[in-house]
């Protein structure tokens, strides 16, 4: 079923052993086989169509050089445009005066909490950066206890726990003890939540104008389908994104919704989670990404 | 609502909504294919097209609507929650436990993910929740050992329903799923036609890779049955559709939020027409 792009390409053009330049008819055969394989990915509609577009416009008239078939030429033009639209990995943003406000954000179950740890402990080790982590969902049984439980294996402080305050308190509480105690960063916590929720829309809204995060990562999973469009254009709007963290890159899904989300926010994609151990976090590399869209 | 010919612009149209519901490009295909052949050229409202098409859909669906069954001759009847991380397997054992306690029957729970951070506290409140024993060691304890214990402790006490939850894992993990194999094989020693029922829990938010995930999951521990969560959502979960033609697993519930009520039966009409973005009635 989830043939790769290499695969559906070649039978087309092992037929049509021409050479020259790519015709209109040949490109526009290629971006059938091309758009299967992003939708079969999991890229969304309109990011596939906008895709389309881009790479017709320019692949018709290309040459197709000695050593490759026309089939090959297509991909090289699809992938290169697939790392072009992905764009480049950015680093986490510390610039701003201590304690820098991280916000973590995403759907039930993205990972957020487990992606909070591994930040915090790559910017403990790598940055050399004093870390204090938060947890403000008061809703998911047992939120806090995890945050702080993972605190405790990587050496990570978290704001020590008062069960009944509501999300703004704990998090102008975890500022204030960042600037007490020396913190160079706080990480914020949150519950996961649906993007069509307004009310849990609103209370996220809410802790960002408490504290003015200079990082709000969105937490998605990379086996997201359709739906990557609505959580990332609503958690843009409402809240106002600084990158993604894309989780579950260990999988085997294809994971197109790295396009999507990063086409439709226009934020960078800033970090992968790998695994579910607390050191399993990885830089962004846009090549291997398209090469894994595509099914290379 | 006005009429309109049922060209093939609106043929595209139609296959792409499909498309944003997470259908997949095939079954998508396949669908706006089969609508062409009966009604290529008509005059059709929108309405009435996308109820032809959720018709259609249900009709495929219908047959894996089936609710979870408990056999009254066992006790206990072992259900088996398994599937990737975050799915929604912790939390759907506390409403399938609120949903049997109500039924009059006697629910006990087993922290099986004994590995993630507070997993076993997390359940243990959904025990308090629906008033249910929970068997539990520490986190870092051997899983299938805990898994036998709880089977022999419910036999024990002769309860109904024995809900055992798993940690989450990745379907390409061999060591993982060699893991959740040894569960199973345990389980078996106490009893041999245990677990009675092993349930996939599926995010509808996911995409194509369901395929991948419930294939796997099926191979490896024989998966007997589907619960599709978070619907109370933005994803419409379309993937089932395709996943009901291939696998005809049953899906035995939904799950609409976060909250011990929020679990419905499974509405293959109701489910068809939120697909095509109609309201059900
Ligand atoms: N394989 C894998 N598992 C991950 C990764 N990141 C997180 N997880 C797992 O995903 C599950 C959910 O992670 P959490 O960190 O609890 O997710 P969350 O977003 O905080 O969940 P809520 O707070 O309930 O919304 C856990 O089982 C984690 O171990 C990853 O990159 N790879
Ligand atoms: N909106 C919504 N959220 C849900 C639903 N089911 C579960 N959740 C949420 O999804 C998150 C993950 O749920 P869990 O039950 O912890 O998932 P899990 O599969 O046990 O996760 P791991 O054990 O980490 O693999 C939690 O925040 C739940 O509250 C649902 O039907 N709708
Ligand atoms: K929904
Ligand atoms: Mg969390
Ligand atoms: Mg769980």
């Amino acid at each position: 079923m989830f043939e790769g792009l290499t695969g559906r390409l070649g039978d087309i053009f092992d037929k049509l052993r021409r050479r020259g330049a790519l015709t209109e008819e040949d490109v526009s055969m290629a971006l059938r086989e091309v758009r299967v394989a992003l939708l079969e990915a999991d890229v969304a509609l309109p990011v596939v169509k906008q895709f389309v577009t881009q790479v017709k416009e320019r692949a018709v008239g290309v040459e197709v050089l000695r050593s490759v078939s026309p089939g090959q030429q297509v991909i090289k033009i699809v992938h290169d445009n697939l790392v072009e639209m992905l764009g480049q990995g950015v680093d986490i943003n510390l610039n701003a005066a201590p304690p820098v406000p991280i916000l973590m954000v995403g759907l039930q179950g993205s990972g957020k909490t487990t992606s909070t740890a591994k930040i915090a402990l790559r910017l403990k080790t790598k940055d050399r950066k004093k870390v204090l982590m938060a947890s403000l969902d008061v809703r998911r049984p047992a939120a806090q206890e995890q945050l702080k439980v993972l605190g405790e294996q990587v050496g990570v402080a978290t704001l020590p726990i008062v069960p009944g305050q509501d999300p703004v308190t704990i998090a102008k509480r975890a500022m204030e003890t960042g600037r007490l105690e020396g913190y160079d960063v706080v990480m914020l916590d949150t519950a996961g939540r649906l993007s069509i929720d307004e009310e849990l829309m609103a209370e996220v809204a809410a802790v960002r104008d408490a504290t003015s995060p200079v990082e709000t990562l969105l937490v998605a999973d990379a086996m997201t389908g359709q739906d990557a469009v609505t959580v990332a254009t609503n958690f843009n709007d409402k809240v106002g994104i600084t990158g993604i963290m894309l989780t579950r890159v260990d999988g085997d899904a294809r994971g197109g919704a790295a396009l999507s989300m990063r086409q439709i926010t226009g934020k960078p994609i800033k970090l992968l989670g790998v695994g579910e151990k607390i050191d399993a976090l990885e830089p962004f590399h846009p090549d291997r990404v398209a090469g894994r869209i595509l099914g290379m | 609502f006005t009429k309109r010919k049922l060209d093939d612009a609106a043929l595209e149209e139609l296959e792409e909504l499909l498309i944003t519901a997470d259908l997949g490009p095939t079954t998508a295909a396949k669908v706006t294919a089969e609508l062409a052949r009966t009604r290529f050229g008509k005059e059709v409202t929108a309405e009435e097209v996308k109820g032809f098409l959720a018709a259609e859909i249900a009709k495929t669906i219908s047959p894996i609507a089936q609710p979870l069954v408990i056999d009254p001759a066992r006790k206990p009847h072992v259900i088996l929650l398994v599937g990737v991380n975050g799915t929604g397997k912790t939390t759907t054992i506390g409403k399938l436990a609120r949903q049997f306690r109500a039924e009059g029957k006697s629910v006990m729970l087993a922290a099986g993910d004994t590995f993630r951070a507070a997993a076993v506290s997390q359940l243990k409140i959904w025990g308090e929740r629906t008033g249910c024993e929970v068997i539990a060691r520490d986190t870092g304890a051997d899983a299938a050992g805990l898994a036998f214990d709880a089977v022999e402790r419910a036999r024990a006490q002769g309860v109904d329903v024995l809900l055992i939850d798993t940690a989450g894992r990745l379907q390409n993990k061999a060591g993982l799923m060699d893991e959740l194999r040894k569960i199973v094989r345990v389980i078996k020693k106490v009893d041999e036609s245990a677990p009675h029922t092993t349930l996939l829990t599926l995010d509808a938010t996911t995409g194509q890779n369901a395929h991948s995930q419930v294939e796997i999951f099926r191979d490896m521990v024989n998966v007997n049955g589907l619960i599709l969560t978070k619907l109370d959502g933005s994803a419409r979960g379309g993937v089932l559709v395709a996943l009901a033609e291939k696998f005809k697993l049953p899906v035995h519930a939904i799950g609409v939020g976060e909250g011990v009520y929020d679990l419905r039966p499974f509405d293959a009409d109701a489910f068809a027409k939120s697909l095509m973005g109609l309201n059900a009635d």
